[in-house]
């Protein structure tokens, strides 16, 4: 088994993971790190969105061994402004998909701090939510820094 | 003394008589209008924990020594299991048990449908449980599948007879009718597709089975797990702490918890066993399909004289068959009504309730139908809806109805239509479409909550119940914090587990606040009395004198004022405990919801696109406890609506009966991008006749008149008449071109 080296949330983590295990699967498994949800599996939904280098990703779809740089889960923005601006605007129902709509959208801010409504329907359209927060995620995002 | 009455329950538009210990409440109802705590925005109890990821969900749970689970489900719409060998399965590496048909509820010899469980395996990953699958080796009997509901119907194969139901005369009023308007109308099948999919964890304890699942109702996981297992039923534990939606799916155990549970037997370990979200797609539930044939008649004034109905639902191979039928019957003041309703047994997945079960379909047919109506009478749909308004149901008094209401505050977004239109041009079309609904929503009894405050003057409601993502924590310990005059930061809600709370009522059916915020409500208030009565002896008033506010005991001259704390605190490691029980709802009246949905469209008549502008929700549910809490109930039905009218359709492969659309890429639920602008509003007047609260459920209400709001106000834009969800753009060019063929033969296209 080739030995795996991450960098998660400023932190150097070195396990025996097999070949074609994907990040997901690693961050929830072996690292503990269960706040990145796995819902469809299958890179169709974002709730597995992490950041690599600050980029959305789906880790879901991503290998594992092909990751280089930094990986940013929720774990490692807990203390981001987003957290507190999504449940102030009731952003959150069941909650599944949150944390991956917070990894989104902290990306999104960090590129923009002051998106419209048209960019925030744009860069947050791949991440699903069934309870249909949308209008509140739409909220948050504008109020981020309230 | 608790007093024994035989009274009626309804879950999701289904009743039963049942036997209930009701105790006296002498609670009356707060007035309505916002109070200290109930009826202001408050965020939600555990945001932060879930939007952190901390939030432990049965996904996420992971115990030492776990096995995995996997299913083996029949690749035949309908198929017997003729002989089956697991050896092979068995020999393979890291595989611990397996299990074939008969062996678990759930796995059974006959498959009804592509996709249904016959066999399982737990081993030491999922990874080598699903290579086991492949090993195990099946003789199929394929049998005779049926896929067209239309086809069962005229073969009898249904589930239980017809339903029909009559009042009036309703050949002798069609026939005296002014106008008479026909159409058929048909919705698709759609899934709930919770992002959490269907999963257990199951754990042996010494004699005590414990059940963790992703569930809308610990209880009755607890009964349905006792009962197939022969255990009583405090030797099992259902537990869920969070829980990743369900939206009608998740209401009871499903073979992925009988599987876990009896391969943990088997092997002395926990088991999970969880859906992958293609097994989500294909068997753990959907909203079925339906085929309305409708009729109404009416005079030239606008007077409904009679309705009809001849309702198919595709129910599958198991479910039950929803009130489609219900708005037809409930909805308008008509004395000549008469509705027949099968429910067709075919070899496709099964139904599960599915956000109002019946009454998203059935008011999709009934208020295009009334819209047609207004159509050909020209009378505007607002008055026709207006001049029909129920004042009974069927003979029976509301506890409350404030649709005339509601009506009165949707004017002003029905005003907007004229400046709406006016937006039209060549290619887009611009109009405005209403829709009505109806549904219930009461709740009712058994359930129980207990209050337990500290020396530290805080207060924990304690109740087996579970929340699914409703807000639930956050309306329970609001209506606890007003009760016992607490700020709300100083009240907690420790639910989700049936080992450490009394008995709480399904989540599902609107019934969550109805249901449990009285018991809620009662406990507390039990609580607080025992504060007074503390705080008298203490300090030598007279108890009616006191009162608790803002966490302070306070005599009414304002001689005493002093933290509940101190009051509590002489106590020390002592604690106060109440209890409270939910009471009957009232006999001899209907307890049911009430709105009106008012939505703008744009249509491309080019390539049939249709974008949803804006839709204005107007409901009446009682007394709204959280109005933040509330608004996200109404955006999220309304989200889940315009994907049901517009882009979500489960398609079967119409020879083999296997599933199509198996992922979130072929079954397309809304974005955030689909999302039209949402305005809210309450009437939000409490129901005096139901329960020391006053409040009515939310959840199903704001999904069930979207599809019809949306395909009016579709025929509004071109005239174009769309009977068929969901309206892709071929369904919408398809009804253009009808409309423009109906157009050149001079019948009038718009309205």
């Amino acid at each position: 088994m080739p030995e795996l080296r991450l960098r998660v949330n400023g932190e150097e983590h070195v396990a025996d993971v097999p070949v074609g295990t994907s990040l997901a699967q690693v961050l929830r498994e072996r690292l503990g790190l269960t706040g990145t949800k796995i819902a469809c599996n299958e890179g169709h939904c974002g709730a597995c969105t992490v950041q690599l280098d600050g980029v959305p990703t789906l880790s879901c779809i991503t290998l594992a061994h092909a990751v280089e740089g930094e990986v940013t889960t929720i774990e490692g923005l807990r203390d981001h402004p987003l957290v507190q601006a999504f449940v102030r605007a009731d952003a959150v129902q069941c909650g599944f998909c949150t944390p991956g709509q917070i990894v989104s959208a902290a990306a999104l801010v960090a590129a923009n701090p002051s998106p419209t409504r048209e960019e925030i329907r744009h860069r947050m359209a791949g991440n699903i939510c069934r309870c249909g927060t949308y209008p509140r995620i739409e909220e948050a995002i504008l109020t981020w820094r309230d | 003394m608790a007093r024994l009455i035989r009274t009626e329950k309804e879950v999701e538009g289904r009743f039963e008589e049942v036997w209930l210990a009701v105790e006296e409440d002498p609670l009356t109802q707060w007035p309505a209008g916002p109070r200290d705590v109930v009826g202001r925005p408050a965020v939600r109890k555990t945001g932060p924990e879930r939007a952190r990821g901390e939030a432990r969900y049965t996904a996420d749970l992971r115990l030492p020594g776990m096995l995995h689970a996997a299913l083996l489900r029949s690749p035949h719409a309908h198929a017997r299991v003729r002989r089956i060998d697991l050896a092979p399965a068995l020999a393979l590496p890291g595989v611990r048990a397996a299990l074939g048909p008969g062996e678990a509820p759930g796995l059974d010899e006959e498959a009804g449908f592509a996709g249904a469980p016959v066999a399982a395996v737990a081993a030491d990953s999922l990874a080598q449980a699903r290579a086991a699958l492949e090993a195990i080796d099946v003789e199929w009997e394929v049998l005779e599948a049926v896929l067209d509901p239309e086809e069962a119907v005229a073969r009898g194969l249904l589930l239980g007879e017809p339903r029909r139901y009559e009042r009036g005369d309703f050949e002798r009023a069609l026939a005296e009718a002014d106008v008479i308007v026909e159409a058929t109308y048909r919705t698709q099948t759609v899934l709930h597709n919770a992002l959490e999919t269907h999963q257990a964890v199951c754990e042996w304890v010494g004699d005590t089975l414990v059940v963790y699942i992703s569930t809308q109702y610990l209880w009755g996981v607890r009964e349905e797990v006792a009962e197939a297992f022969g255990l009583p039923r405090d030797k099992v534990r259902v537990v869920c702490e969070y829980m990743g939606g369900g939206f009608g799916a998740k209401n009871g155990a499903g073979e992925y918890a009988f599987v876990a549970a009896e391969l943990a037997r088997r092997t002395g370990r926990p088991v999970r066993c969880a859906l992958t979200r293609r097994e989500e797609n294909v068997a753990a539930g959907n909203r079925n399909a339906t085929i309305q044939k409708l009729v109404v008649g009416a005079r030239s004034d606008g007077t409904i004289v009679a309705l009809g109905g001849e309702f198919v639902n595709a129910v599958g191979w198991s479910g039950w068959s929803s009130s489609t039928e219900g708005p037809m019957k409930m909805l308008y003041a008509c004395d000549n009504v008469r509705t027949v309703t099968y429910g067709a047994r075919i070899n496709t997945p099964p139904m599960k309730a599915f956000r109002a079960p019946g009454f998203v379909e059935g008011t999709f047919g009934l208020e295009c139908l009334i819209d047609e109506l207004a159509a050909r009478l020209d009378i505007d749909p607002l008055e026709l809806r207006r001049r029909n308004d129920a004042h009974t149901n069927d003979g029976v008094p509301f506890s409350s109805k404030n649709l005339a209401e509601c009506y009165r505050l949707a004017e002003k977004h029905w005003e907007r239509r004229h400046e709406v239109r006016a937006r039209s041009d060549a290619t887009w079309r611009y109009g405005v479409g209403m829709a009505s609904q109806i549904w219930y929503g009461g709740g009712g009894p058994p359930s129980y909550a207990w209050a337990r405050v500290g020396s530290d003057g805080r207060a924990t409601i304690v109740t087996a119940m579970q929340d699914i993502g409703t807000g639930t924590r956050t309306a329970m310990a609001q209506i606890a914090a007003e009760e016992l005059g607490f700020p709300l930061d100083r009240v907690d809600v420790a639910l989700g587990d049936t080992a450490r709370g009394p008995y709480a009522s399904i989540s599902a059916g609107s019934s969550t606040v109805p249901s449990m915020g009285p018991a809620v409500r009662a406990a507390a208030a039990d609580a607080k009395r025992q504060i007074l009565e503390l705080a008298a002896q203490r300090y030598g008033l007279e108890e009616r004198a006191l009162d608790v506010r803002d966490g302070m005991v306070v005599s009414a001259d304002g001689g005493l004022s002093v933290a509940v704390e101190e009051v509590v605190g002489l106590l020390e490691s002592g604690q106060i405990l109440g209890k409270g029980a939910r009471g009957p709802n009232p006999a001899g009246m209907s307890v049911l919801t009430f709105g009106v949905q008012v939505a703008e469209v744009a249509v491309d008549v080019e390539t049939g696109e249709v974008r949803v502008l804006r839709v204005a929700a107007i409901h009446d549910v009682g007394r709204i406890v959280n109005p933040l809490g509330a608004r996200s109930q109404v955006e999220g039905g309304i989200i889940q609506g315009v994907g049901h009218t517009l882009s979500e359709q489960r398609l079967l492969d119409p020879e083999t009966g296997q599933v199509l659309t198996r992922t979130l890429d072929a079954y397309r639920m809304p974005t955030i991008a689909d999302v039209p602008e949402i305005v809210c509003e309450f009437v939000d007047r409490p129901d005096e006749h139901l329960t020391n609260l006053g409040s009515k459920g939310l959840g199903e209400p704001p999904i069930v008149p979207v599809a019809a709001a949306i395909a009016n106000a579709i025929r509004d834009a071109t005239g174009a008449e769309v009977r068929e969800l969901p309206i892709t753009r071929e369904e919408m060019l398809r009804a253009l071109a009808a409309a423009r063929e109906r157009e050149r033969r001079g019948a009038p296209a718009a309205v």
